[in-house]
């Protein structure tokens, strides 16, 4: 079970994962899925539960769900039964939720995560069920009055719902990053958590060795995996402190506020619906058979895991460095596109997981809204590669990148950063150093061979500095030592 | 003209006896100056339904005659039809007005249907009377002091006193087939799926049926081609192909088996209304076909599977009116849950609030597996008995209703003596089978009604035997006195 004791409290947590899958219309209407328009532009007649209007189901969403089964090598639903979640608000129009519950279309599975010390853990997932969406609550902008828009409703969710397999925050991360490979590799899901496209809420209930499990909470709201990883930390040590009190921890939901690290009780189990579950009467049971299962098998697109074995046979990567460039579909995508244009896969890797990486988490930023396309940073590895930049410009010609300045060589070429190539002009400066320098030559010239090496490093310093570091290093190296010796 | 039934009417276009026009015309003089005795109509849409006579007049003159040119049509106030308010007999959609029109009412109107107005009901289609409608009763036109049955009171009555030679209805528990035989009309359910439910207003999905109710089964036979077929926006509706049901109606009943559960004969039953329908039994056997005594022994559980399934799925269905996107809304709302509270306590009616109150409970934690899954259960084993009586029979007959209409009121203040009149007709649609009622004679001055059930899709034959009897008796067509 649970890898770490907390103050010999052990941690349980569970995950009940949304996934929005990326099918262009709803589940059950025609009406797009598009985000970002006007409030209710995408509210069909069923979606705004008309009085007559009935669903019907939209095969794509099916599929997707078969999809992630097979992912999660989990027993596919044959018959799988939406049935009606039946409570009141006002963004859940017909006032029930179809969703499935007692025969859902994904059974048991399970997803392997890797932790950072390179150990592998199993996660066991419970079933994963297909449901609609509801709308979103507007509260701002009208004054003492709450807007509803529609556009959201209808929208097709896979829910995951994982055992309660992890014993700390970092699994927890792990995990939700590998649904996350997953859902993105099978082209499911957009992956965007600032967008809603995956939400994770987290149980969590702590105890000692033994025992039987405690009470759990479940905290909502974690959009990014940084803010699950602090949420679930804060969680766990608010229970470890309620218990050390002498105080009991209360079934409740909890909201979590990522701005400023707290949560709050959103509702106790005492405010809990009773949501009369029952098979919805409009729908006919989804029947999946066999030849779909194969059809759909015989498609399925790479998965992490084997993208990773292919990322070290191809480009001869190390395990680390292909797991985490193969852990996301948008990464993998992104470094392949490089290595390919750049023509140097560990160039690109480091690339890719050095600079690249510091300068996404620095701006919070996904790799899919990155600034630098991937073909420009292969022209630049390509740059490196022929000689036409240092790596030391190249950072150089990084930032430029990033900041929106052009391709790689539009940069190099406008500002001249290519390195000085033409010998003659790089011999004039270097003789024009070595004649102001007469103590430097003299020492250099006295020392031996090993304190040559070292001793060098000021003339190549001072030609760098000359040539505002367009030099050719190794050039340089081979000049001064031509000229120095006497 | 309106003592013609709806094929006789179409003959006469044809033949251009008249005009869809001044037929039309007709029958909405007839409405404007009769209804109000009766209350049959909420709504009558007298200048859309002078554009669709002129429409199909024109249709006519071009020769393009279409199964229901220029033939008035009433529709009961379930179906949404765009632009024309459809309050479902309810004070919650009074204001309500659909942007989209109901399959069953864009089939018949394809086919060149005119539309009379839209029909009063029972509020959401729960009541056997027609007493629960927010626009008030409907009367009987045989006797204005009684009832028209329901919930398609309102349809059976206007077609009675002919005010309009055909109606569409929706049956979930017997509301097209009772207010058939209490209004000595003819009225068929169809089979579950047969007619799509997209603009149907639910009251519970998994037993709602549209039909059509005539005067005579031709009448029946005539609209159910128009009104059945598969539809992709209904995913119960079954894509099967739909019989040719005008063409089977002549066939001879020779060797026709009919079964008579002895369920629909039990010993508590009126020796009139048993009386009536052995008599019509009789006339069928003259006719040829064999009576065959058989048994459906879990029937008797119908009635309460029935009010728990129905208002299970009725709580469920009835929760998009919540005063928030359309219908009636309160007045100053205090916040969300006042907002919920009394637009629905003001809304709704009693007999919906009733209804609500016993959906929510049988589905309640605690309470699903003791009611709900049992009245599944139960469901389950009237199907089989069905299936294991269709082996041996065609049809199977029995009286439609326990009982002639009553009066108004008299059985207001108890809801089980009225759910027990839907005790012959609830079975049927709880194993989702086709079923018609005709007219079989009259007791005390009173229409009594005949059930004929089919097996699936069988509605070719149902109507069959329902037309060779009409050719041989003539209670289909008697008007009451008031309404000649």
């Amino acid at each position: 079970m649970s890898s770490s004791l907390f103050n010999g409290w052990e941690v349980v947590i569970g995950l009940e994962v949304h996934v929005q899958l990326a099918t262009r219309s709803k589940i059950f209407s025609g009406a797009s899925t598009a985000t970002g328009d006007e409030p209710n532009r995408h509210a069909s007649l069923i979606d705004l539960g008309m009085p007559g209007t009935l669903p019907v189901v939209n095969k794509e969403a099916i599929r997707n769900a078969v999809r992630f089964g097979l992912a999660i090598n989990a027993e596919i639903g044959r018959r799988s039964v939406f049935e009606r979640k039946n409570y009141f608000y006002p963004d859940l129009p017909k006032g029930y939720q179809t969703t499935q519950l007692a025969e859902p279309i994904v059974g048991a599975g399970e997803v392997v995560i890797r932790l950072e010390d390179g150990t592998e853990k199993t996660v066991r997932i419970h079933h994963a069920h297909l449901e609609e969406d509801a709308g979103k609550s507007l509260h701002e902008d009208f004054h003492g009055q709450t807007g509803i828009d529609l556009n959201r409703a209808g929208t097709p969710l896979i829910e995951i719902v994982s055992e309660p397999d992890m014993g700390n925050a970092e699994e927890a991360v792990a995990f939700a990053r590998q649904l996350h490979a997953i859902v993105t590799s099978l082209g499911i899901c957009d992956g965007d958590m600032s967008q809603g496209n995956m939400r994770f809420d987290v149980n969590i209930s702590v105890r000692r060795p033994g025992e039987p499990l405690g009470t759990r909470t479940e905290t909502k709201n974690l959009n990014s995996f940084r803010f699950m990883e602090k949420a679930i930390k804060l969680e766990v040590e608010r229970q470890i402190d309620v218990l050390e009190d002498g105080g009991k921890i209360v079934q409740e939901t909890r909201l979590y506020n990522g701005d400023t690290n707290t949560a709050r009780s959103m509702r106790t189990k005492e405010d809990a619906n009773d949501y009369r579950y029952f098979p919805c009467p409009d729908l006919l049971p989804v029947l999946v058979s066999e030849e779909d299962i194969e059809a759909l098998r015989a498609e399925m697109p790479e998965l992490p895991d084997a993208r990773k074995a292919r990322f070290m046979d191809a480009y001869q990567l190390s395990d680390y460095d292909a797991d985490l460039l193969a852990a996301s579909i948008a990464t993998a995508r992104y470094f392949e596109t490089a290595a390919d244009h750049g023509g140097d896969a560990k160039l690109a890797a480091n690339w890719v997981m050095g600079d690249l990486a510091a300068k996404l988490n620095a701006e919070d930023l996904d790799i899919a809204h990155c600034p630098v396309p991937a073909e420009h940073l292969g022209q630049l590895i390509q740059r490196i590669k022929d000689g036409t930049i240092s790596s030391k410009i190249a950072k150089q010609v990084f930032e430029a990148c990033w900041a929106g300045d052009g391709s790689p060589d539009q940069i190099i070429e406008s500002r001249g950063l290519k390195q000085m190539s033409d010998s003659g002009e790089l011999e004039k400066i270097i003789d024009q150093i070595i004649a102001d320098s007469p103590a430097q030559v003299e020492d250099y010239r006295g020392a031996d061979e090993a304190k040559r090496k070292k001793k060098i490093g000021f003339f190549v310093g001072q030609v760098m500095k000359a040539t505002q570091g367009k030099a050719n290093p190794q050039q340089v190296n081979q000049l001064l030592q031509e000229k120095l010796t006497p | 003209m309106h003592d013609k039934t709806l094929t006789e009417l179409k003959a006469g276009l044809q033949a251009k006896d008249f005009s869809a026009r001044e037929l039309t015309e007709h029958f909405l003089d007839r409405i404007e100056a009769r209804d109000g005795e009766l209350n049959s109509f909420i709504t009558v849409t007298r200048e859309q339904a002078l554009r669709q006579a002129d429409a199909a007049d024109q249709a006519i003159a071009a020769g393009d005659h279409r199964l229901l040119t220029g033939l008035p049509i009433a529709h009961k106030d379930i179906f949404c039809t765009e632009g024309v308010r459809t309050s479902c007999g309810s004070r919650m959609l009074d204001n309500f007005v659909a942007p989209y029109t109901a399959t069953v009412v864009e089939n018949m109107a394809r086919e060149g249907a005119i539309m009379l107005g839209k029909t009063n009901m029972d509020e959401f289609a729960m009541g056997s009377s027609n007493e629960t409608s927010f626009y008030g009763p409907v009367r009987n036109p045989w006797d204005t002091e009684r009832v028209p049955g329901g919930s398609s009171g309102g349809a059976a009555a206007c077609l009675a006193a002919r005010l309009a030679p055909a109606a569409t209805g929706t049956d979930t528990g017997g509301s097209i087939r009772q207010p058939a035989a209490l209004n000595g009309v003819t009225g068929l359910k169809p089979t579950y799926g047969r007619v799509s439910r997209w603009g149907m207003i639910a009251f519970a999905s998994s037993l709602d049926q549209a039909g059509p109710l005539g005067l005579s089964a031709a009448d029946c036979a005539l609209m159910l081609q128009a009104m059945a077929g598969h539809d992709a926006k209904d995913s119960t509706c079954l894509n099967e192909p739909v019989d040719d049901y005008l063409g089977g109606l002549d066939q001879g009943l020779d060797g026709l088996r009919i079964g008579v559960p002895e369920e629909f004969f039990p010993d508590n039953l009126d020796g009139a209304i048993a009386d009536n329908a052995r008599e019509a039994l009789r006339e069928l056997e003259k006719q040829g076909a064999k009576l065959v005594k058989v048994s459906l022994p879990s029937i008797k559980l119908s009635v309460p599977a029935y009010y728990v399934i129905a208002p299970a799925e009725a709580s469920s269905n009835l929760s998009r009116f919540d005063g928030v996107r359309f219908g009636y809304r309160c007045e100053a709302p205090k916040d969300l849950e006042d907002l919920y509270k009394r637009s629905r306590s003001e809304g709704f009616g009693a007999e919906v609030k009733r209804r609500i109150l016993v959906g929510t409970y049988a589905l309640s934690a605690g309470y699903y597996d003791a009611y709900y899954k049992r009245a599944q259960k139960v469901r389950r084993l009237i199907r089989d008995d069905f299936a294991r009586a269709f082996k041996e029979v065609d049809v199977l007959m029995g009286p439609t209703s326990p009982e002639t209409a009553f009066k108004l009121g008299a059985k207001a203040d108890d809801p089980v003596n009225m759910y027990m009149a839907d005790v012959f007709t609830i079975a049927v649609n709880l194993a989702g089978l086709p079923a018609l009622s005709m007219p079989s004679g009259f007791i005390d001055g009173l229409p009594a009604g005949t059930q004929v059930i089919g097996n699936y899709f069988q509605e070719g034959r149902v109507l069959n035997v329902a037309h060779r009897y009409q050719l041989a008796t003539d209670w289909h067509l008697r008007i009451p006195g008031a309404f000649q």
